[in-house]
């Protein structure tokens, strides 16, 4: 066993600390106790099976299809999970969907045209993944914000709508506004990335035993390639969901308010 | 009793802008909200849609202003429906003032240049004397005015597009009333000048100041005879 590979003896011993939040809430009667064992154990039967066949996929003789096939996957559930996050509104799950495919095929495009990464399968993965999984929270953040503001400021839009102005042009202010909101946390995060957190790509290079410097490099590439994945989901759902929202003669349709 | 009541200046079709022939109206939810409505709008004149709340008027002054489309009927604007129309043009032709005065984020130069980006100084100066306001006050910022100093720039932001008509869907009940007057006086100029003004309100004693012609709405459909002399009456009682 080298450095890297803990074992089942380490996770054993990893429960300890799940042993102590249990206790904690025990000790503060926060009726947490089987949330934390039933998420515990859920994580680990997940992570298991994703493990295992992540063993499949990433081995150096499968073929690299597979990994693509996974990615597919990938965006499919994330699709699904955006829907799930943000049942309101309507056509999510399609908007949704299309942002995840935007996201990868931008995202991969520029890893792989650019000889960033090579491409194999333990690359295209976890590249998509993390790039999949910053996208969902900013899309969906950027699908309540557009309905809200939109809804919120309907009167102010239909007065631009009824000086003759189209819809692209009615809409921008609020749009703009919501996409700004959605983008923020996300700049912010790459701001304090290094003072405030390490990121999980490069705790787990230098975990893993490789240089510290060598470890940021990597990380720098993939905050710089997560922000564009980010912008690219927000704008693709923000101003697809816009779209969706008025009629080709320039008409806003009838929407329901976002519940938060 | 209202010395208006009764009265309809017949101008002919000629004079016509804009014409609802047996229009009616569904919400999203199937409810029919106007049923076979007929009202013409003449040039130059003050047509007073009145009617008790709930009877259709600022939903048939939306589909005037093509925000929405009738489920039956047609709408037409110099005898062409409006559907054949390019919709941007059909609403800068035919301008819509609301209930509430709508100012955007930003000085009243910048609420103006949404309706004309390219209109010179010396034309938003112009617009804002034809609307009573003090040019001085083009670098304010909109939402600092008072309600009828907002009215009022809502209503230069629409002249700015050159309408043919003005829809103004009860567009002094959130004023005070000098504002409300001086509201009212506008529009009489305005459609002085040639513009045809459709005045939304349920106040009858507006409605005998600035009418030439009144249309009553009742439950979504055009009044019968005896329900508008029954209606006008009621209100001129209640103005005693």
């Amino acid at each position: 066993m080298n450095d890297t590979q803990i074992g089942w003896m380490g996770v054993t011993a990893s429960l300890v600390l799940v042993a102590i939040a249990i206790g904690l809430s025990l000790w503060q009667q926060l009726h947490l106790t089987r949330s934390m064992l039933w998420s515990s154990a859920r994580a680990a039967v997940q992570l298991l099976i994703v493990g295992f066949a992540l063993r499949l996929v990433l081995d150096s003789k499968a073929s690299v299809w597979w990994a693509w096939l996974w990615v597919v996957v990938m965006i499919v559930f994330a699709g699904f999970t955006i829907r799930s996050r943000a049942k309101e509104i309507p056509g999510i799950f399609l908007l949704g969907t299309i942002s995840m495919l935007t996201v990868v095929a931008v995202s991969l495009s520029v890893i792989f045209g650019f000889h960033i990464f090579p491409m194999q399968g333990r690359t295209i993965v976890p590249l998509a993944g993390m790039m999949i999984g910053n996208s969902m929270t900013s899309c969906v953040l950027v699908g309540r914000r557009i309905v809200g503001e939109l809804s919120d400021k309907r009167d102010e839009v239909e007065s631009r709508l009824a000086l003759g102005l189209s819809w692209p042009d009615a809409s921008r202010p609020y749009v703009r506004s919501a996409l700004r909101t959605a983008l923020v946390p996300q700049i912010e995060s790459t701001k304090a990335v290094g003072l405030v957190f390490l990121p999980g790509a490069m705790t787990g290079l230098v975990l893993a035993g490789v240089d510290a410097v060598d470890a940021v490099t990597v990380q720098l590439a993939i905050m710089y390639l997560i922000l564009g994945s980010v912008a690219t989901s927000v704008t693709v759902m923000g101003l697809g969901l816009t779209r969706q929202m008025f009629s080709s003669d320039h008409r806003m349709k009838p929407i329901a308010r976002a519940s938060h | 009793m209202l010395a208006i009541m009764g009265t309809s200046v017949d101008r002919g079709e000629e004079g016509v802008l804009l014409r609802f022939d047996a229009v009616s109206f569904s919400a999203s939810s199937g409810t029919e909200l106007l049923h076979r409505v007929d009202l013409g709008v003449d040039r130059g004149a003050v047509t007073v849609l009145a009617g008790p709340s709930g009877a259709g008027k600022s939903t048939l002054l939306r589909l005037g202003n093509r925000l929405e489309v009738p489920s039956a009927g047609v709408v037409r604007f110099k005898g062409t429906d409006l559907t054949a129309l390019d919709p941007q043009q059909v609403r800068r032709s035919v301008g819509m003032i609301f209930q509430r005065p709508i100012p955007f984020p930003g000085s009243v130069r910048s609420n103006l240049a949404v309706a004309d980006a390219s209109a010179s100084d010396s034309a938003l100066v112009a617009v804002l004397r034809r609307v009573g306001l003090d040019p001085t006050m083009l670098d304010r910022v909109a939402d600092d005015l008072s309600g009828g100093e907002a009215q009022r720039m809502c209503i230069a932001r629409t002249l700015l597009t050159q309408p043919e008509v003005i829809l103004m869907d009860e567009p002094t009940s959130s004023l005070d009333p000098e504002n409300r007057i001086g509201i009212e006086d506008l529009a009489r100029e305005v459609a002085h000048e040639g513009i045809g003004v459709v005045w939304v309100s349920h106040d009858l004693l507006q409605v005998q100041r600035i009418a030439d012609r009144i249309e009553v709405l009742i439950d979504g459909r055009n009044a019968t005879p005896v329900e508008r002399v029954e209606y006008l009456k009621q209100g001129a009682e209640g103005d005693r």
